[in-house]
């Protein structure tokens, strides 16, 4: 019996909250950061204490602040997943081109979102599976994967049927080309590079055999030096 | 004197033709004009065409107007959510036309017809299903589509506050497409919870001038606001939460 990871009865990954608190962990204090409808949102919920890191709501606001309580809901007052949320001091809000333009125009520094697929070059597939019945709805999911400064993905590695999200070429439709450079996943954390997918970090006792087992492709390893001189 | 004020939700969307474009404001449930649709719906235009973020929830608003077959097309970035139910259907059914937009393109694309742009190029969207037919350009070494204006004949909006020269003051995250559809109708439509007197708005504060406003209707305060102040004890749809003591009301809250 080996330790627990937190948040699975696996050794060899590690739960959503937790994933949740490393992509938390890797903001830096100041950013301007949109986070993602789901999964993503989590992050919020783990932001360090003691910085100042502004989210930004497509649906017109910085400076979300979490939910409210039960009796304090404000229908006007909600994010782009149409929950109810708060303003924090310093709170701005402003028209859906405003917000737009904060992304396409290059303002936002992060958005983490979630995903079907991520390609080795770095293409999103999160909005649609292409199934014939289904009914397209996109939102904002290509403006945010194309406008913000970095693209980072929170994910699992594996879809509910086992396949690698990570893969050589995106199956389903494109949200965006080129736009995703870190995907944090609940085994490991993958760099986008020019020579594909390197893995940055991995959880508990998931191996690099096995990250290129499940997902089928040649990983390589982010060199620790260069992870030291970022900080 | 200038005096843009209706008497009530029927006198603001008089002349609705059938076949027009209509924009519709709001993100979800909120900013949407429902007492305007509500009115829409009875005086009974049909045949519309729908610019707005999502295409309705529940059953009420942007969703009954749908259910009653009045919309033939809509153009829209998230059509599909857990209680898009008459847009579901009518979409499987062949009965409504979709036109889906990246939110971003949609909202730049209003924008640009209520500035008078004759097109732009936007980077949202190359390389996916949504780039077929548009035209491709590279501009310093970024790929961009171009994209053109969506003007409307009318927009139905939703503000907090206005005067009777159509000067708009929106609350919060309602705010999200009012002000860009007020430029790009030929008639804008804006409901208020109040009218005020001329002068007691900020006009460092104004958000939608009035040369873009044509109708002004008060419509009464919302539950979940007091004499203007937030006084809660609501769900997100705007219902009293179940148990709790109903907010103070003033003469005209709904």
């Amino acid at each position: 019996m080996t330790d627990r990871i937190d948040g699975t009865d696996r050794t060899d990954r590690i739960g959503r909250d937790a994933l949740a608190r490393r992509v938390a962990a890797d903001i830096p204090d100041g950013a301007y950061v949109n986070l993602g409808i789901g999964a993503p949102t989590l992050v919020a919920d783990h932001l360090p204490a003691g910085t100042e890191i502004i989210l930004h709501t497509e649906n017109g606001m910085l400076g979300m602040g979490p939910a409210p309580a039960p009796g304090e809901i404000d229908p006007d007052l909600i994010n782009a997943g149409k929950l109810a949320v708060t303003e924090l001091p310093g709170a701005a809000y402003f028209h859906h081109a405003d917000s737009f333009g904060m992304m396409r125009g290059g303002h936002l520094d992060l958005c983490i979102l979630g995903a079907f697929q991520v390609s080795q070059t770095g293409d999103l597939a999160n909005w649609s599976t292409g199934a014939p019945d289904a009914i397209p709805a996109v939102g904002g999911a290509m403006d945010l994967a194309m406008g913000a400064k970095e693209v980072y993905v929170m994910t699992d590695l594996l879809t509910k049927s086992g396949e690698s999200k990570l893969v050589a070429t995106c199956t389903y439709p494109l949200t965006g080309v080129g736009c995703v450079t870190r995907v944090y996943t609940d085994r490991a954390v993958f760099d986008v590079t020019p020579e594909g997918f390197a893995v940055r970090e991995v959880f508990g006792t998931t191996t690099l055999d096995e990250l290129r087992q499940l997902t089928g492709l040649a990983l390589t390893l982010v060199d620790q030096a260069a992870i030291d001189e970022e900080f | 004197m200038i005096d843009k004020t209706v008497s009530d939700p029927i006198a603001a969307v008089a002349g609705i033709a059938d076949g027009a474009t209509v924009m519709v404001g709001g993100f979800g449930r909120a900013g949407q004009p429902i007492e305007l649709i509500d009115a829409l719906i009875e005086v009974g235009a049909s045949g519309l065409t729908i610019v707005s973020n999502n295409a309705g929830g529940g059953d009420a608003g942007l969703a009954r107007l749908i259910a009653e077959g009045r919309v033939s097309r809509i153009i829209c970035s998230f059509p599909r959510q857990t209680d898009s139910w008459h847009f579901d259907r009518a979409y499987r059914e062949g009965r409504l036309e979709l036109e889906l937009v990246p939110q971003g393109n949609l909202a730049e694309r209003i924008r640009a017809a209520g500035a008078g742009i004759g097109a732009f190029y936007s980077p949202t969207a190359v390389g996916t299903p949504l780039a077929e037919g548009k035209e491709h350009r590279e501009i310093n070494g970024r790929t961009y589509l171009l994209e053109h204006p969506i003007p409307a004949d009318v927009a139905l909006i939703s503000g907090l506050r206005a005067d009777r020269w159509g000067n708009v003051v929106y609350r919060k995250t309602s705010r999200n497409f009012g002000p860009i559809m007020a430029t790009a109708a030929r008639t804008t439509i804006v409901q208020v919870d109040e009218v005020v007197p001329l002068g007691t708005l900020d006009p460092e504060a104004i958000v939608t001038p009035g040369i873009f406003v044509d109708r002004v209707v008060a419509v009464g305060g919302r539950r979940w606001l007091h004499n203007g102040d937030f006084v809660g004890g609501v769900d997100l749809h705007g219902e009293p939460l179940a148990g709790a003591t109903a907010a103070p009301s003033a003469g005209g809250d709904r």
